[in-house]
């Protein structure tokens, strides 16, 4: 009898008596499917017209630094490198910024403060990408060839990314625009981590004469790693499929250079640029691989991601 | 509440009269504002008729005519021969021109005039300073600066871009081998903005800057224009009068597959011109449909061209309306051509 209502509580799957837990159980599963199911269409369908620039040789595609639609002589190296570079820049400005933010709202402001800064913070996250783009046309570009880059160029000139003419538009402008776009994000993941980490951890560590930073340092931030990584890998993902705002700003040029302050180019913003115009089938097929090669990158960027949110909770528990 | 329900339903199907007639079109994004004048005018002669117009870029209107999803195409350059070989019934009808303007930003000198060479130079990267010899000699009575030249061009496909190429490879050999026409290149030097929007962004920052703009975008927002020597030798500004003259002594084949205008005869034409062209099917399977766009055409390049100024378009010259007139006359709707009006 008692084995009998143990087994009722925690019903199998496939033995299960109901009828309709059953037909929800299967209409949630068919729904849990069609994500997949769409994921692999676009890649089928990406990767039937990409096939006309890929078939002969993938390897130079990826490799290749040549993109000449006339020619129809098409490399994708020039962007991926582009997207890579913007992406890590923003993630570098970007993170210490937003973390910072969160500790200081967190534990430090007085809780009336809160949401007078994440009230606007959330405003940011949802301004359309190219208004953010005008912003940085129109008013980050000559700041940054009129100040910042002179200034970097002057004091960290001698390494080879703060190097040649402050053009303004380039790598650092497409990385600092993803970076104010990723901020909001980050950082009111971050809080919500934050506020989650048990008070009593954090009296422990103040009960053990630790510092305010201490507690952050040795209570907070080891228990809401994790999260915070997810947090970060949240804004890479924006970050990576940007189009419209890093367009405006990196100056749309298929080129790879060390510096910074050049102009370069980006996975998405090429394809959105160049697709609407693009008749012939190998430009329209280049393009598509360009957007096989996009989608590649961020699937290995969330799986590297992915592992490093599994080591990092591991070690949240062991220490 | 009922009796309001009513009315609602009567004014719906009012609203969808069984004998209304829907023309789709899709294509070039460039005479979308002149196309939707002309379709609210043409409406207004023909209420039955209504058009939906997407401009999508002049690839999307190639794709889909050849697809037949709608009943005309639209594309600021004629379709190449691998496009028409998946529809070679397909037909260019000129509408209107469009003109390629030459920007730029130095502080304190007016009236810079560009010549092809130095043009095709500047963008080639040959030219790289302003007071470069060739520039000088070009403009004898101008201080020009000895900064660098930054140089702008659209980053996305553009109609624009296809025009401008066009007329580099027809002025420099060098360009014509090294970079070629197309409505993306791989440019040799410069910045790439997004649209003429974001070229005049670059130009207006940018100082020492110089970019290229259509027509229209240039008079709208009243930018610094460099006047150009043509073939004749004479420096002309780019207006909707000299682009209407670079089409008039222009040689064009009867189907305009061969209607380059860039670089063209005559005093007063200014080189970097060219057509934007409607693209339709040769022999109309639609009656009502085909009767409905065949008078509309004739009806654009005739009573249609008197809006184009006021839109900044520059209508389409006497001697190539003849020549659009004679191309719809040879063009069928079921198998039998088309009585239009008067010629």
């Amino acid at each position: 009898m008692l084995s009998e209502q143990a087994a009722n509580v925690r019903p199998n799957f496939f033995t299960r008596v109901n009828v309709g837990d059953r037909a929800y159980a299967t209409v949630l599963s068919a729904l849990a499917g069609a994500v997949l199911i769409v994921a692999g269409l676009i890649v089928w369908v990406l990767w039937k017209s990409a096939h006309t620039a890929l078939a002969t040789h993938p390897l130079q595609f990826i490799k290749g630094t040549d993109w000449d639609p006339v020619r129809q002589s098409f490399g994708a190296l020039p962007f991926i490198y582009g997207t890579l570079v913007s992406s890590t820049v923003s993630i570098i400005v970007a993170v210490p910024i937003a973390l910072g933010l969160a500790i200081f709202l967190v534990e430090i402001a007085p809780a009336a403060m809160r949401p007078l800064v994440s009230f606007p913070l959330e405003l940011l996250a949802g301004i359309p990408s190219v208004v953010y783009g005008l912003w940085g046309l129109f008013v980050m570009v000559p700041w940054l060839r009129q100040s910042l880059e002179p200034l970097l160029g002057s004091t960290l000139g001698f390494l080879p990314l703060f190097q040649g003419p402050p053009l303004g538009l380039g790598y650092l402008a497409g990385g600092l625009i993803l970076a104010v776009m990723i901020l909001p994000t980050i950082a009111s993941v971050s809080i919500e981590v934050l506020k989650k980490v048990p008070v009593s951890l954090k009296e422990g560590s103040l009960a053990l004469g630790a510092t305010k930073w201490e507690m952050v340092r040795t209570a907070s931030l080891p228990y809401s790693r994790a999260g915070i990584v997810g947090a970060i890998i949240l804004g890479l993902g924006r970050a990576l499929g940007e189009t419209m705002a890093v367009t405006m700003v990196i100056g749309n040029s298929p080129e790879i250079h060390l510096s910074l302050f050049s102009p370069g180019y980006s996975l998405p913003s090429v394809i959105a640029n160049e697709f609407a115009e693009a008749t012939d089938a190998m430009h329209t097929g280049a393009l598509a691989a360009l957007a096989l090669i996009l989608f590649g990158v961020t699937v290995l960027l969330n799986s590297i991601a992915r592992l490093l949110v599994r080591a990092v909770g591991r070690g949240a528990t062991r220490s | 509440m009922r009796r309001i329900l009513a009315v609602c339903l009567g004014l719906g199907t009012a609203a969808l009269a069984a004998n209304d007639l829907l023309i789709n079109g899709a294509g070039a994004t460039f005479p979308f504002p002149l196309y939707s004048k002309w379709f609210n005018e043409y409406n207004k002669l023909h209420p039955s008729l209504k058009f939906n117009y997407q401009s999508i870029g002049s690839g999307g209107g190639i794709k889909q005519i050849t697809e037949g999803t709608v009943d005309f195409g639209a594309s600021d350059a004629v379709m190449t021969d691998e496009e028409l070989a998946k529809a070679p019934d397909i037909v260019h009808i000129p509408t209107v021109l469009g003109s390629v303007v030459i920007v730029y930003n130095l502080e304190g000198v007016n009236g810079l005039k560009l010549s092809p060479d130095t043009v095709s130079g500047i963008y080639l990267g040959k030219i790289k300073n302003w007071n470069d010899p060739a520039l000088a000699k070009e403009n004898p009575g101008l201080k020009l600066p000895a900064t660098a030249i930054t140089v702008a061009h659209r980053s996305d496909g553009s109609g624009t871009t296809n025009i401008f190429t066009d007329y580099l490879s027809k002025v420099s050999p060098d360009w014509k081998s090294t970079v070629g026409i197309g409505k993306s290149v791989k440019w040799p030097t410069g910045l790439g903005g997004k649209g003429n929007e974001g070229v005049t962004g670059l130009v207006k920052q940018n100082p020492g800057a110089i970019g290229y703009v259509e027509l229209a975008y240039a008079i709208q927002n009243k930018l610094a224009t460099a006047p150009l020597k043509n073939k004749a030798g004479a420096y002309v500004k780019a207006s909707i009068e000299s682009t209407t003259a670079a089409a008039a002594n222009v040689q064009v084949s009867d189907d305009f597959r061969v209607s380059s205008v860039t670089d063209s005869d005559g005093t007063g034409a200014y080189p970097i011109a060219g057509f934007t062209y409607l693209l339709l099917h040769k022999d109309q399977k639609d009656r009502a449909k085909g009767d409905a766009v065949m008078h509309f055409l004739w009806w654009a390049v005739h009573d249609g061209q008197k809006t184009a100024a006021p839109l900044d378009y520059a209508p389409l010259p006497p001697p190539i309306v003849k020549k659009v007139e004679a191309l719809l006359k040879q063009l069928t709707v079921e198998g039998r051509p088309v009585q239009f009006a008067k010629s």
